[in-house]
């Protein structure tokens, strides 16, 4: 058995993040461990450019601002392994890893750092109709394949949702000499960023049909069309709407789930919405010293604002390790602790973190969440109980750009008697 | 007067930009949230500018190829040529980031630069 006070699990921009700020937190014994052969996790295929504005006040690409990380991480002298699978991780923290150099080993974890990422929505969870034919790819699959191994999966391509990846896809195979012919989207609004859809779509002249589906695919061996319809309110297909596109690659952009299959192996607390981990105000699992963020947490629009997160777990990890309570002390704590909840009602779906416990409420506490739908010139309000402490006016907000409040360590002792906080939108 | 509906780029918020114009001169943008959306507005409907990222085949590397960007982003229209001079260099390993690639790519005087280190 080896032992570390802080195992990460995951060297994505998450773990890196949480790496670095748990080290300049006085951890002193960290180990990331990362199953790729490289650190950096998706930033390396993330070739184009906006990263990093607001970290770094400057833009960018997702090589370069993964590799600002791993430079903090060498020269920080932290210790990582590569070409590393955990295969398990135990509720007590024993982490059980392989790779090729030490075959099967184990970690006992003073703390461990969930940074595990998400993954792409496949074509299995969709129910298209139709036969498996080579050419159907997830768009970060494709991704993969142009800007790391250098091939070209295809040259007609349609592309099915609107997410970030998918629109940044449809640039990057039309410069790379494929016909993106349409992004066709299932909801009425897209689900990427505003200024994807400028420089990846209108620059290009690529239409994106919004309310629209897959409901065919053609070809046995290799794609050899699609069938595109208009859905309803209800993302029912439209009889009568359906138009027929040649081409010879599918691309999915349908949405990332995060990858918590060892959270669930540990015992930690899911939450539904997010598919992630339940935090509280450390970004503290149900499980003590087991910390999580990034994607593996809830899916981020911003590698920006995963480094912020992580971050703050990083530190709060290295806090713990470095002031570890008796089991006496935590009982003691957990009596006189007092707890608040946050709560959603009307349009917003979830809040990181779900529970402040005021002990440990920092002086300034980020809380992000993601609204269910498109609402225009409403107000994003926040309430303590029952008295409204926020009403924030927005133009616009959507389920495809995440949103967050500042609450601060201030305001919330002016409530000794705060039960419940609960985040909704009003309209104007 | 003529008025433009745009997007900014300038970074991931995307406001919305109201740019009026008289006679080709900008008068005024508007709906911006910092100084990188009055430009974007104005350069926008001026002279529209981009970043452009690829990728360029790397010879005995630990990897087939390394990602690239223009130093500076560069007229719109001047994109797909910028991609067409790219297209057949092959780069020996090592690389480093900010290693320039190509001097002044498509006669924009813009240099290609490298954006991740490959080891040989």
């Amino acid at each position: 058995m080896k032992y570390y006070d802080i195992v990460i699990i995951g060297g994505g921009p998450a773990g890196l993040a949480a790496a670095v700020a748990a080290r300049k937190n006085g951890a002193e014994s960290i180990l990331i461990l990362e199953r790729d052969k490289e650190l950096g996790g998706i930033l390396n295929q993330c070739i184009h450019n906006g990263f990093g504005l607001h970290t770094f006040q400057e833009e960018l690409t997702g090589p370069e601002y993964a590799a600002r990380f791993i430079t903090q991480v060498k020269e920080l002298q932290i210790e990582y392994r590569l070409h590393t699978m955990v295969m398990d991780i135990s509720s007590d923290k024993i982490v059980t890893a392989m790779n090729r150099e030490e075959g099967m080993f184990q970690i006992q974890a003073k703390a461990v750092i969930l940074a595990m990422g998400c993954r792409e929505r496949s074509r299995g969870a969709l129910n298209i109709p139709g036969y498996r034919p080579a050419g159907i790819f997830s768009a970060g699959t494709a991704q993969r394949l142009v800007n790391i191994e250098g091939y070209l999966p295809g040259r007609k391509v349609v592309i099915l949702g609107s997410g970030d990846i998918g629109l940044i896809m449809a640039r990057r195979m039309t410069l790379e000499g494929a016909e993106v012919q349409v992004v066709a989207e299932l909801m009425p609004y897209s689900g990427g960023l505003k200024r994807n859809i400028v420089q990846c779509l209108d620059d290009f002249g690529i239409p994106l049909k919004l309310s629209h589906t897959v409901v065919d695919i053609k070809g046995k061996e290799r794609v050899e069309g699609i069938t595109l319809a208009e859905v309803d309110e209800k993302g029912k297909p439209i009889p009568g709407t359906e138009e027929e596109y040649e081409c010879d690659t599918l691309l999915l952009s349908v949405g990332l789930i995060p990858e918590n299959e060892l959270s669930r192996g540990m015992g930690v607390d899911l939450n539904p919405i997010t598919s992630g981990p339940k935090v509280n105000e450390s970004l503290e699992t149900s499980l003590e010293g087991v910390f999580a963020c990034g994607n593996v947490l809830h899916v981020h629009d911003l590698v920006d604002f995963v480094s912020e997160e992580a971050a703050a777990a990083g530190r709060n990890a290295a806090d713990y390790i470095c002031h570890h309570k008796t089991s006496d002390e935590i009982q003691d704590r957990c009596l006189q602790q007092n707890t608040i909840q946050l709560s959603t009602e009307n349009g917003i779906r979830y809040t990181v973190p779900s529970e402040i416990r005021m002990e440990y409420m920092p002086e300034e506490l980020t809380v992000r969440f993601r609204v269910g739908g498109v609402y225009k010139n409403c107000y994003i309000s926040c309430y303590f109980d029952g008295e409204r402490i926020l009403h924030r006016r927005r133009p616009v907000v959507a389920p495809g750009e995440m949103e967050q409040i500042k609450l601060t360590r201030e305001q919330l002792a002016k409530y000794p008697l705060l039960e419940k906080i609960t985040l909704k939108i009003e309209e104007a | 007067m003529e008025t433009r509906n745009l997007i900014c780029i300038g970074c991931p918020m995307g406001c919305p930009l109201t740019v009026r114009l008289k006679d080709g001169e900008v008068l005024a943008v508007e709906g911006n949230t910092c100084k990188r959306g009055a430009e974007y507005g104005k350069k926008e409907v001026t002279n529209p500018t981009r970043i452009v990222t690829t990728t360029v085949r790397v010879n005995g590397g630990t990897e087939n190829m390394v990602s690239v960007k223009t130093r500076e982003d560069i007229p719109k229209d001047k994109i797909f040529d910028c991609i067409r001079a790219l297209r057949n260099i092959t780069i020996p390993a090592p690389v480093h980031i900010g290693d320039v690639i190509l001097h002044d790519v498509a006669h924009t005087g813009v240099d290609i630069v490298a954006t991740k280190n490959i080891e040989r």
